[in-house]
Formats: C-alpha cells, sequence, structure tokens
C-alpha cells in the first residue's frame, strides 16, 4: 500500500557533517585505546577533522543549491556559511581547551568527541529545512553540551548549572515539538516551506494552529537563543559550567538557533503582520535587558552571559531587517556579524579562563586582579575582544554592528536601529570595568598565583581571534563577498 | 476510534501539556519536573498522532497523502528516541548532584546568581 523510495544520496552535501561525526567517533577510540593518557593525540585528530570539515564546507560554496535525502539535507550558501560559522566556533573552543582542563583538574579526553559530536547536531540545524532533522539537530547539540556542563563532576555549581541547563533546555524543547505538532497538523508535512504555501489559503481553524504552532516554535528557539523573556538561564549557565564549554554554547548554540530561526521566519513570512511587532517588542527588550543586567556583575563569564543575550538582540534586529526588505537586505550582515561574534566571544572566554587556577574557577573580577602581569599578550588580546563586543572601529564588531544599523535603517525599522545605537554606548561601562580588573594590581591578602607559561594553543587562540577581528574590519566587503558570494 | 473527532484529541493533547507546563513550573524536585517536561513531549506525541490519523480531512493534495500520514508517525519515533536519550544524561546529572550534596532541592541550588 506505501511504497518506500530509498532516498538518493549525495554524499558531497553530506560530506562537512560526516567528516566532524567520524572524527568525533576516532578521538574517542584513541581515547579508549590510551585512557588517562595527556589528550595530545585527541586534540591533533579533531582538529585535523575539524579543518578537514571546513574545507569541504568551503569547496562547495562553488557548486549549485540542491538537496539530498528526499529534500530533508539542503545545500544553500546559507547553510554553508553557517556550517563554517560553527566550525570556526568549535575549532577555536577546542583550542584552548587542553590548558584550561588540566588548570581545573578535569582533562578528561571524552571532552573532544561530545563537542564534536555537539557540532553535529548543529550543522544539522542548518542545514535542513525540514522539522524533523531540525529537531534531531536541536536535540543532538543540546544534550552534548547537558552532559558537557556538567563535566567539572566535583564542583557544585558546574553540576548546578548542568541541571539548569538541561531543565530549561527540555522544557524549551518541549515547546519547539508541541509547536511542530501543530504546524504538522496545519500543512501536513514536516517541510517549513509549507507552512509558506498553507497559509494563503488556510480558513480560521488552520490560521490559528499556524499562529499558535510559530508561536510556540518562537518560544522554544527563543530559549536557545537567549531571547528576553526566556534568558534567564544564561547567565547562570554560562557561569557555572567549565568555560570553554561556555565560549562553544555561546557562539556554537546560538549561531544554530539563530539559523533555525531564519529558516522558520522565511517559512512563516506570509505572517509577518502577526510576528514582526512581537519580535521588534523581544528585540529592543533582549537588547536592554541584557545590558542592563550586566552593569552590576562581578563576575566575568556573567558579564559575557550577559553581553551574549544582548549580542543576540543585535542579531535579532539584523534578521528582523532582512525580514522587513528581503530583497533589499541580504544574510551577508547577519553573517558577517555572526563571524566576528563568534570570534570575539570565544576570545574573550578563552582569556577569562586563563583565571583558572588548581581546580578552581577563578572569574571573578577580584580573582582575576593582576592576570596583566601573568599573561600580558592575552589580556593585551582581550582589549580587542572586547573592542569589539563595545563595537568600536578598527574592529570586526563596530563593521558588523554599523551594517546591521545601516539594515534597520534601509528597511525602515528605525526604532530598532536607535535602540541598538543606544544600547552599544550603554554597554561600554561594564566591559570596561572587566577589562579594569585585571589592570589592577594584587591587592594585599589576595592569593598569590606565580606566573605560568601561557600554553600554545591559548596563545593561537587569542592571536587567531584577534587577528580574524582586525583583519574582518580592514577586508570587510571581501569578507562579505567570501561568505554570501557575489550579488 | 470510530466516533472520536479530532478535537478530542487534540483537546486531551493540549490538557497533558498545560499540566506539564504547570508542573514545571509549581514542583521543586528535579525529577517530578523532569516527569512533567515528559509528558509535554507526549503530548506533543499524541497530537501529532491524532493529526496523522485524521489527515485526509485536512488540507494536503491527494497525492501527497501517505507521505503525510508518514511524516508524523516517523517524528513520534524520533521523539520517543530523542527522549529516553534526555532521560539517561538528565538522571545522570541529577545523580551527580545528589553524590554532591546528598540532596536535590531545586531551591538550593542557589550558587549562581549575581
Amino acid at each position: 500500500m506505501f511504497n518506500f523510495p530509498a532516498p538518493t544520496i549525495d554524499w558531497v552535501i553530506i560530506a562537512p557533517t560526516m567528516i566532524v561525526s567520524i572524527t568525533g567517533l576516532l578521538a574517542l577510540c584513541l581515547e579508549m585505546i590510551w585512557p588517562k593518557r595527556d589528550n595530545t593525540w585527541i586534540i591533533g585528530v579533531s582538529l585535523v577533522g575539524l579543518i578537514m570539515a571546513a574545507v569541504s564546507v568551503v569547496a562547495q560554496f562553488s557548486y549549485p543549491e540542491a538537496t539530498t535525502f528526499s529534500d530533508t539535507v539542503i545545500r544553500d550558501r546559507f547553510a554553508l556559511v553557517m556550517q563554517l560559522l560553527l566550525i570556526v566556533a568549535a575549532f577555536c573552543s577546542l583550542l584552548f581547551s587542553e590548558s584550561y582542563l588540566r588548570d581545573k583538574r578535569i582533562s578528561y579526553g571524552e571532552f573532544y568527541p561530545i563537542i564534536l559530536w555537539s557540532l553535529v547536531g548543529g550543522m544539522v540545524m542548518v542545514t535542513t529545512r525540514n522539522m524533523l532533522l531540525m529537531f534531531l539537530g536541536i536535540e543532538i547539540l543540546s544534550i552534548a553540551l547537558y552532559v558537557l556542563a556538567g563535566l567539572s563532576r566535583s564542583e557544585s555549581k558546574s553540576e548546578e548549572s548542568a541541571l539548569k541547563y538541561f531543565l530549561l533546555g527540555s522544557f524549551a524543547s518541549g515547546f519547539l515539538l508541541y509547536g511542530v505538532a501543530l504546524l504538522y497538523g496545519a500543512t501536513g508535512s514536516l517541510d517549513i516551506s509549507a507552512i509558506a504555501s498553507a497559509w494563503p489559503r488556510a480558513d480560521l481553524m488552520h490560521q490559528t494552529l499556524l499562529v499558535f504552532g510559530f508561536g510556540m516554535v518562537f518560544v522554544g528557539l527563543g530559549f536557545k537563543s537567549a531571547f528576553v523573556p526566556f534568558h534567564q538561564w544564561t547567565p547562570d549557565v554560562y557561569q557555572g559550567a567549565p568555560t570553554n564549554v561556555s565560549a562553544f554554547m555561546a557562539a556554537g548554540s546560538k549561531i544554530g538557533a539563530l539559523a533555525a530561526l531564519w529558516r522558520f521566519l522565511e517559512g512563516a513570512e506570509g505572517m509577518k503582520a502577526i510576528w514582526m511587532p512581537a519580535l521588534t517588542v523581544v528585540a529592543i527588550l533582549t537588547m536592554t535587558a541584557g545590558n542592563l543586567a550586566a552593569l552590576v556583575q562581578k563576575d566575568a563569564k556573567r558579564v559575557l552571559g550577559y553581553s551574549s543575550i544582548s549580542h543576540a538582540g543585535y542579531i535579532l534586529v539584523g534578521i528582523l531587517a532582512h525580514f522587513a526588505a528581503p530583497d533589499k537586505v541580504g544574510f551577508g550582515s547577519l553573517a558577517y556579524y555572526l563571524l566576528s561574534y563568534t570570534l570575539m566571544t570565544v576570545g574573550a572566554f578563552a582569556v577569562v579562563s586563563l583565571g583558572a587556577n588548581k581546580g578552581k574557577e577563578g572569574t571573578k573580577f577580584e580573582e582575576l586582579r593582576g592576570l596583566w602581569r601573568r599573561s600580558p599578550f592575552a589580556v593585551a588580546c582581550l582589549i580587542v575582544f572586547v573592542a569589539s563586543l563595545i563595537g568600536i572601529p578598527l574592529t570586526s564588531g563596530f563593521a558588523g554592528k554599523f551594517m546591521i544599523f545601516g539594515d534597520a535603517l534601509k528597511a525602515n525599522l528605525t526604532v530598532l536601529a536607535i535602540a541598538l545605537a543606544i544600547n552599544s554606548i550603554l554597554s561600554v561601562a561594564y566591559y570596561l570595568q572587566m577589562i579594569k580588573a585585571m589592570f589592577v594590581d594584587d591587592v594585599e591578602g589576595d592569593e598569590v598565583i606565580e606566573k605560568r607559561p601561557v600554553s600554545l594553543g591559548m596563545t593561537t587562540v587569542c592571536a587567531l581571534c584577534a587577528g580574524g577581528i582586525v583583519a574582518a574590519f580592514i577586508f570587510t566587503p571581501v569578507v562579505i563577498e567570501f561568505l554570501v558570494g557575489k550579488s | 476510534m470510530n466516533g472520536v473527532p479530532l478535537v478530542a484529541y487534540l483537546l486531551v493533547g493540549l490538557f497533558m501539556f498545560t499540566i506539564g507546563v504547570v508542573g514545571v513550573v509549581i514542583r521543586r524536585n528535579p525529577i517530578v519536573i523532569f516527569m512533567c517536561i515528559e509528558l509535554m513531549l507526549n503530548a506533543a506525541n499524541l497530537t501529532f498522532l491524532a493529526f496523522a490519523r485524521y489527515m485526509p480531512s485536512s488540507n494536503v493534495a491527494p497525492t501527497g497523502q501517505a507521505q503525510a500520514v508518514m511524516s508524523g508517525q516517523m517524528m513520534v519515533i524520533f521523539v520517543m528516541a530523542v527522549a529516553a536519550a534526555e532521560v539517561a544524561v538528565g538522571l545522570g546529572i541529577i545523580m551527580a548532584i545528589y553524590r554532591l550534596r546528598q540532596n536535590i532541592d531545586i531551591d538550593e541550588m542557589n550558587l549562581l546568581r549575581g
């Protein structure tokens, strides 16, 4: 009665995902062959695998758009670029992991395969328009991150953050799933593009289903990308989780969730009149609440958590600008901003992770005192990252914010543009607090931490991120053309 | 299932989902919270299956009927697998917390604040 044709598989499209998952398996095998040894080989294999995956993504830039696995996996420029950004985020987070995990005394080799599979989840999410695959991708990404957040098993804070992330994350996926169920009921398909065709000919009941379904999906994705009012978990989880995991969480899971949101909004463009005002409010609240709450924080990782909330707001402005005027604004500034966001956030987390010592976290402002004396190069790079997070000229953060500002004006979203500008100024204060803490000398009574050599991975990631930020500013048009192609 | 209208299934699903959400918000034991989350996932499953069973009445082209029915049923299988994976990880985290402090009350999880 039901004839199931075997899907034809285009291996080139899924090559990046396959490479990363196989690299994860290899890394796990290495860990099993030489347990409890130093993780040099595991890191080597993981990094080589990531580079190969990145090459296989970039090589596909010149290929035409295509789909495989019965139209569930797609290759378009957006999917490729988001995959590349995810790989960059994972690569940078892996580079500084070993020395940090050693300082925290949790250098388990299993960390590397799990973070690679988490990356696989993100890559699945961004290469599909099918809600089943998107749900699976989100879950693969999140479940791996739940484990990693609790990696520091002897530390109450880490476990607490894992539990919070786990409960709120699965709560959010419950919403997402129920939303998908309603959308499926209204369209009879799990493909997001079916929403677009179902909306114009829907009667009142189906319209209600579509609107509620889309709202539920937005709640689910809003949790993952930390939009206000679903943002409360972010600073807690970022503070408690090991710093390298927070770095990947901040960059990787946000890229995945925002890309998925982009796809959903693409499908729901017909009901723009309903969601555009709601999302405008969400964007303004997200930017402002993130920045205001960050002002009173005393912990560098919490500050970065709140800053990532407000950055999610800036990025949402970019997304809304595209959907307000699709023919005038492409995804160029979104991709550029996500690239610079990845570099500056992962870089900042990397430098903050230098506070770890003798199994302790050490990211409170008073514990970071004198970091300048201990590792001058890293703190110098942090200045670049913070300048970029604020949006000071000569950094890619400035160029990205400027472009999103311009997009918002082009799309007649003046309110959002003004909110963005005000918030950029607001954010200066707390970033400077963080920098200041590192330059203040040790106060009498502080535990004196001797100067340690900074690991090669840490130096590399600082140099890469800082160099990338400045280079991306100087060659802004080149970078954008690389990301979105000639238009 | 003759005579039972689609709306009945949807209402049961919605009811289960609401119980789940309310439970997550008001209960203090992580294991109970987690059971409420499972309830939410199963409410979604029930909704999927109800829609899949009654699909011919929806606005799908006749040629796509079989596929429309199948995709809803497939989704349920995947959701069950994902829920099982979540249980494994979640109970592991709760165990780790219990070992650290002999207590898993949510109200005492207050180390992280600013």
